[in-house]
């Protein structure tokens, strides 16, 4: 059955209609073509699909696109301003935080929703922000390290 | 299938009245969605509570913490009164899956899907908590001992009520509760065992002592024998190693390929039940220390 579903997604206004078993991944990707975040599992077990909903880091495979009515998402494809990348972004490319890339949209944002709520988080913080997030590839120390070096770019932007 | 967001627990059961048993709460829907997925049900409606309005507070209250049915692991793990007063169900809530799966999975939710291995209802279980669980009818107030019918079965019919509450005691001086969990991984793992203990210790010796134990039966097993042969003593090493081997007495656990075997839990639990006992017992003594 369809439903109208409305939401933000990266600060944009979005209505349209939606069956009423999508999850929000199909959604984003497959109607709305941000196929930046990633569908890894499918089961909340890897975190390459996560968003942050309402403030909030979630897995958007289990999300039902319907829970999202009229809440703000934030995609990876919102991260960048322009041709400028987030301190994030440019954290992870610096740092070598990035290799196959499949995890790094949904790390971004597990990150991202971290530091929006948590401006200078410890080591542990980080940790238990990603832990969520599997890399196969990195063994996370680069992941680490780019999230702290972050921290400062935007702790010297906002200074 | 229909997608409904309630705006009340109210609005909620009277959703669900007219669906006329075809329909299903869904709160944060990290187990139902994977179960509607694999064809365990098929509701033609879903109500969708996370946004009801009365349900998503954690409200002290003189008796209780009130936790509302929409409250999820997140809000309770990081809420000032549960670390202070229900430490256990602080580090209980902390430890479920990862923080995407906590930033929407309710405490309701983890009582209300029975599963075995529920880390939420184990500390619930040893606070000593009640849930309240609205229906047509109005409400009925169930200790969690009785929110279990069978495996993976609640007492709760999801197609007819939810938990709109979830009653914590408020925490007295002399009091004090600790959970401890062994498992695989720090994230994204099922506990190969949880153990919660609460107790009342005045004049020295325990008053009263609850040790909720899972996965070894029927959503958490309250170790009867061993809390009994507390009563009346103090907290002291070999008391506690006990009746860490007393909760032997009411554990079954299964054999399980990937979180171990029965032999392996049964030799395991009395060292997470005597570690429970001592968190308890350290947090005891800090009250103490900071009350002179």
């Amino acid at each position: 059955m369809n439903q109208e579903l409305t939401l933000t997604v990266n600060g944009e206004e979005h209505t349209l209609a939606v069956e009423s078993g999508e999850m929000l991944l199909d959604v984003l990707r497959g109607r709305l073509h941000l196929t930046g975040t990633k569908k890894g599992c499918g089961e909340g077990e890897c975190g390459a699909c996560t968003i942050i909903l309402n403030g909030k880091a979630v897995n958007s495979c289990m999300i039902p696109a319907l829970k999202a009515q009229g809440g703000r998402v934030e995609t990876v494809e919102g991260l960048a301003d322009g041709e400028k990348l987030h301190p994030l972004q440019q954290a992870f490319v610096e740092e070598g935080a990035i290799q196959c890339g499949f995890c790094t949209p949904g790390i971004l944002m597990s990150a991202k929703a971290l530091l929006d709520e948590t401006p200078a988080p410890d080591s542990e913080q980080i940790r238990e922000a990603i832990s969520g997030n599997v890399c196969r590839c990195t063994g996370y120390v680069k992941v680490e390290q780019a999230i702290q070096k972050a921290v400062k770019m935007l702790g010297e932007e906002n200074s | 299938m229909k997608y409904v967001m309630a705006n009340s627990g109210a609005d909620a059961v009277d959703i669900l009245r007219r669906a006329n048993g075809d329909g299903r709460v869904i709160a944060g829907g990290t187990d139902l969605v994977l179960d509607i997925a694999g064809g365990k049900y098929a509701p033609s409606v879903l109500v969708d509570i996370s946004a009801a309005g009365d349900m998503r507070e954690i409200v002290p209250r003189e008796q209780c913490i009130a936790i509302g049915g929409s409250v999820t692991h997140s809000q309770a793990a990081r809420s000032e009164v549960i670390l202070r007063e229900a430490p256990a169900l602080a580090e209980a809530c902390a430890a479920v899956g990862s923080l995407q799966i906590r930033n929407v999975a309710t405490l309701a939710g983890n009582v209300v899907n029975a599963q075995p291995a529920a880390d939420a209802a184990v500390a619930l279980s040893a606070l000593g908590a009640t849930c309240v669980v609205a229906g047509e009818e109005g409400d009925r107030i169930l200790p969690m001992e009785r929110m279990y019918e069978g495996f993976g079965k609640s007492a709760v019919d999801s197609a007819r009520e939810l938990v709109r509450e979830i009653r914590v005691p408020r925490r007295k001086k002399g009091e004090a509760s600790a959970f401890i969990r062994l498992e695989m991984r720090k994230a994204l793992a099922l506990p190969m065992l949880n153990v919660a203990a609460a107790a009342r210790v005045e004049d020295g010796v325990v008053v009263w002592a609850r040790i909720s134990m899972a996965p070894v039966g029927v959503g958490p097993v309250r170790a009867v024998a061993a809390e009994e042969g507390l009563v009346g003593f103090s907290l002291e090493e070999e008391v506690i190693l006990r009746a860490a081997e007393k909760a032997l007495e009411q554990a079954n656990p299964r054999s399980n390929p990937l979180r171990g075997t029965r032999a392996y839990r049964m030799q395991v639990l009395p060292v997470l039940v005597a570690r429970a006992l001592r968190a308890v017992r350290t947090q005891l003594e800090k009250e103490e220390e900071e009350t002179r």
